[in-house]
């Protein structure tokens, strides 16, 4: 992936439209689209942390608070609003603030590791905790009841921009997020390319060493944070509009451990990696939800712990190494480490 | 005479008990090349550290084209024109040469520029053949180099180098001995060795560290010569 | 009076269940410098292994205070015989993998013991301090909380091992210097941190309604108080968990016992901010 000339650029770019055309249009013809929004939106998300922790080097423990953010705000924000257009908006914004203020806390703080897992982690935790305690009738934004423990359903879904009576739900759906997913990648692309992605990409290989060559870490990683909250919000907003109701679940323990768990299976430092996981293990997910003989969860952690032991960069690579050999060649397969945040920080 | 480019003034630097680096004063003009030695445990390398941000001095000062930056963050004192090369190296060790290179570049140019400069402190480091390979495959040898091609991108006015030569063969010390010549062109050089002969080929002047403090301050024959020099360096051949 | 009686006794209890339920993480924790984030799971686990003995016939203390520690130790030391070991070095690796151990235990819980909650009822009567009502096994929890860091203190200053896991928690590589196959002191360590974490499990199980999440519960509070207490073991526990659990009750009795909770994260992530090795990088250095 050395994406250093505007024509190689370029190509990518123009790769990644077909392919991704041809797949939003191919996979209705497979499978149901009701379960393809879901894979969309969750190869969103993954690609939100895929962003942060493969390229910038944070590994957030808590991605699904910005989810869950992104998705009470569009809920919220439509409520009071009528319609859905300003409140998309919102749901990219809101997380993205968020984040900014959480990740200058942090990353100012000079926090290692570790300790930026326990943040993230208790910080989602901090919002589930709460938002189940939001039952009753004093807990309201405007017009919108928090709903504690069983959330809010009944906001406006998502609709044509400046017509609010148009919906859109089912099959039109499926086309909005597939294609709100591929713009998203795009732009992830393009950002890699920039010098802020190649610097972000320089900070997760040695950040004291970028810090010597005059880079401002905190506030790069802090704007690096920010940006993939915004994703995770925008995932979040087409998931309350795909399920028509947000509840705290959506920041719980579990779900933050699969949107990691997607990024570790597909493969880190990857692009394609975190969002073809999400769809994996998504897909396993509701293939055995459908038989009662083995519980998902125990699965979902057996997938974890066999891939950290025995592939630990992931599916991706693999692939990559695959189509490198069946298009020809000896040409030797790209190969990237996959970071994984460093040694112990004593 | 040139303009002070470097100034600290009683700098000490205390890790619990130990002190490293004790009250120390140095006066390093514009593109002046400095050597600085004394035996293992001197406080060479902190004092460094001090110096570029990494370490924040327990007391003293440090002053940089006569402005007090002591207690800055690393970037800010690089980003003003201070390049440094570590004693332990560091590089982005999963990006090529050229990426690495071009990020130093890209601090104070836009991407077109980077690019230009990073191909040319390529060629004058002569890693063109290494250009895309990445930094973790090299040879400690070639690893030293592309850390001197990190500082030169940078432009910087002064440069810290914290052991350049250790572990290279007699040919690459040459060459970089070179390179530091050339570098006083636009900067002042701090070099910290342990290699005389490299030091010998450098013909500065020289600053002797000995428990945190500053021993002696001369040029390098009238050091090499001086019997107190010797016994500090016992062990060391000179 | 009686209420002050019985604010202390809350108090108390806080700060010890904190200790507790950190105790087995810390140790882990303080000798590998790896979090396990199952260690939540292996207190359940202690809690279903307790619950299990007591419908078997068996005392309800010998279940909690035997049976749980040696069930949990040596379930730690076949998973850390089979998964961990081969992550040492990589942290970050051992925590993602140890979080997706922590998924399949709930997922075995679910399977083995139904996604229902049970119980076991606690074996010590209340008692009344004026017109309060105090729950007397919360005495039972101080007293076992303070026994265990008792024994941890005694254990590090006077036995061979801790002698061997002192120098190794202040410097990884110190077992091998002093002879000791590294390998045997962390397997030996995980095993033990597993025996106290279900000790932990058995001894909070008759408060808590035990479900097969019910991990989550535990993990966040001990992960932030081990984090918290930093690099000195015994101190760092005791200070942190009284930190926070003074903090957890004030903001229970004031407000409410969410906020409380609430409070308690809020104020692990300022801690953390201002003191980001633990509150023992800057205080008690160089003690147990
Ligand atoms: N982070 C630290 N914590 C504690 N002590 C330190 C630290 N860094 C350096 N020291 C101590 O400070 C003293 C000076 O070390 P320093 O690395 O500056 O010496 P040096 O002159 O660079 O030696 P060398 O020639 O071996 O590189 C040594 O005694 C060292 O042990
Ligand atoms: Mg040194």
């Amino acid at each position: 992936m050395a994406m250093t000339t505007g024509r190689s650029a370029a190509r990518d770019t123009g790769v990644v439209v077909i392919l991704g055309a041809l797949l939003v249009l191919g996979l209705p013809l497979v499978a149901d689209t009701n379960m393809l929004t879901l894979l969309v939106i969750y190869g969103m998300l993954a690609l939100s942390l895929g962003l942060i922790w493969g390229f910038g080097g944070i590994l957030c423990f808590g991605q699904a608070a910005f989810f869950g953010l992104g998705a009470y705000t569009f809920a919220i924000a439509g409520i009071n609003i009528g319609e859905s257009t300003l409140p998309l908006v919102l749901s990219v914004l809101v997380p993205a603030a968020v984040a900014a203020l959480l990740g200058a806390f942090m990353f100012y703080g000079r926090l290692g590791d570790v300790y930026l897992a326990v943040i993230t982690l208790v910080f989602s935790l901090i919002l589930f905790r709460w938002l189940n305690t939001t039952a009753g009738p004093a807990y309201v934004i405007g017009n919108a009841r928090l709903g504690g423990f069983n959330g809010i359903p009944g906001f406006p879904l998502l609709n044509v921009p400046g017509y609010p009576r148009w919906e859109l739900w089912g099959d039109p759906l499926y086309y909005v997020a597939a294609v709100a997913l591929l713009v998203v990648f795009l732009l992830v692309s393009w950002l890699l390319r920039s010098s802020f992605g190649r610097i972000a990409i320089g900070i997760r290989e040695n950040e004291e060493r970028v810090s010597l060559l005059g880079y401002d870490i905190r506030a790069r990683k802090t704007v690096l944070f920010a940006i993939g909250a915004g994703i995770a919000g925008l995932a979040g907003a087409l998931f309350a509009a795909w399920a028509e109701v947000v509840t705290p679940s959506l920041f719980s323990l579990q779900q933050s451990a699969e949107i990691i768990i997607w990024c570790i299976v597909g493969g880190l430092g990857t692009r394609f990696g975190p969002v073809l996981g999400a769809a994996v293990v998504t897909s396993v997910k509701i293939t055995l939800g459908g038989q009662a003989m083995l519980d998902n969860m125990l699965v979902l952690g057996l997938i974890l712990v066999l891939f950290v032991l025995f592939l630990p960069r992931g599916i991706a690579p693999e692939l990559a190494r695959l189509w490198a050999w069946a298009i020809g060649g000896n040409r030797k397969p790209v190969r990237r480490r996959a970071p994984r945040g460093g040694v112990a920080d004593g | 005479m040139a303009e002070t480019v470097l100034e600290t003034e009683g700098l000490t630097m205390r890790f619990g008990g130990v002190t490293a680096v004790d009250g120390v004063s140095l006066k390093v003009r514009a593109r002046e090349l400095r050597c600085l030695i004394g035996p293992n445990g001197a406080g060479k390398s902190t004092c460094f550290k001090c110096l570029c941000g990494l370490l924040k001095p327990t007391e003293g000062h440090v002053f940089l084209r006569g402005e007090e930056t002591t207690g800055w963050d690393p970037h800010r004192i690089a980003a003003m024109g201070v390049g440094i090369k570590m004693q332990v190296s560091s590089v982005m060790d999963g990006l090529s040469v050229q990426e690495n290179i071009w990020m130093a570049a890209r601090r104070h140019n836009d991407t077109g520029a980077a690019t230009a400069k990073a191909e040319e402190v390529i060629d004058r480091l002569a890693l063109g053949p290494i250009a895309r390979t990445d930094l973790g495959r090299l040879a400690h040898g070639e690893r030293q180099r592309v850390e001197l091609g990190l500082v030169m991108a940078q432009d910087p006015w002064l440069v810290l180098l914290d052991e350049p030569a250790a572990g290279m063969t007699g040919e690459e010390v040459t060459r970089m001995a070179e390179i530091i010549h050339e570098m006083t062109r636009s900067a002042a050089v701090v070099v910290v060795e342990h290699d005389m002969q490299f030091i010998r080929s450098l013909a500065s002047t020289v600053t002797v560290f000995h428990r945190g403090r500053v021993l002696v301050e001369d040029h390098v024959d009238r050091v090499m010569a001086d019997p107190v020099v010797r016994d500090v360096y016992l062990g060391k051949q000179a | 009076m009686d209420l002050s009686v019985v604010i202390l006794i809350e108090v108390l209890y806080a700060i010890a269940s904190l200790a507790l339920i950190s105790a087995g993480l810390a140790v882990v924790f303080g000798m590998m410098k790896v979090i396990n984030l199952a260690h939540g799971e292996f207190m359940v686990l202690g809690g279903y292994a307790t619950i299990t003995a007591v419908g078997l016939g068996v005392n309800i203390f010998i279940a909690m205070l035997i049976i749980a520690p040696i069930v949990v130790g040596l379930f730690g030391l076949v998973v850390e015989r089979l998964v961990f070991r081969h992550l040492y070095g990589r942290m970050i690796d051992t925590m993602l993998a140890s979080w997706g151990l922590s998924l399949m235990m709930i997922g075995g819980f679910k399977m083995i013991f139904g996604n229902t909650t049970t119980g076991v009822a606690g074996p010590i009567p209340g008692f009344s301090v004026g017109n309060y009502q105090v729950n007397g096994y919360n005495l039972f929890v101080i007293v076992v909380s303070v026994l265990l860091l008792v024994a941890m203190v005694a254990v590090l200053r006077g036995t061979r091992f801790g002698l061997v896991a002192r120098g190794t928690m202040q410097r990884s590589d110190m077992a091998a210097a002093m002879g000791h196959s590294p390998d045997r002191v962390y397997m030996t360590t995980f095993a033990l941190g597993s025996a106290l974490a279900g000790l932990a499990g058995g001894v909070m199980a008759p408060l808590v309604g035990l479900v097969p999440t019910a991990g989550a519960a535990f993990i966040a509070k001990a992960f932030i108080t081990v984090i918290a207490g930093g690099p000195v073991l015994v101190a760092g526990l005791a200070s942190a968990a009284g930190t926070f659990g003074l903090v957890n009750q004030v903001f229970s009795f004031l407000v409410s016992p969410v906020v409380g909770d609430v409070a308690l994260l809020v104020a692990a992530v300022v801690l953390l901010r201002l003191i980001p090795r633990g509150i023992t990088s800057r205080f008690f250095r160089g003690r147990i």
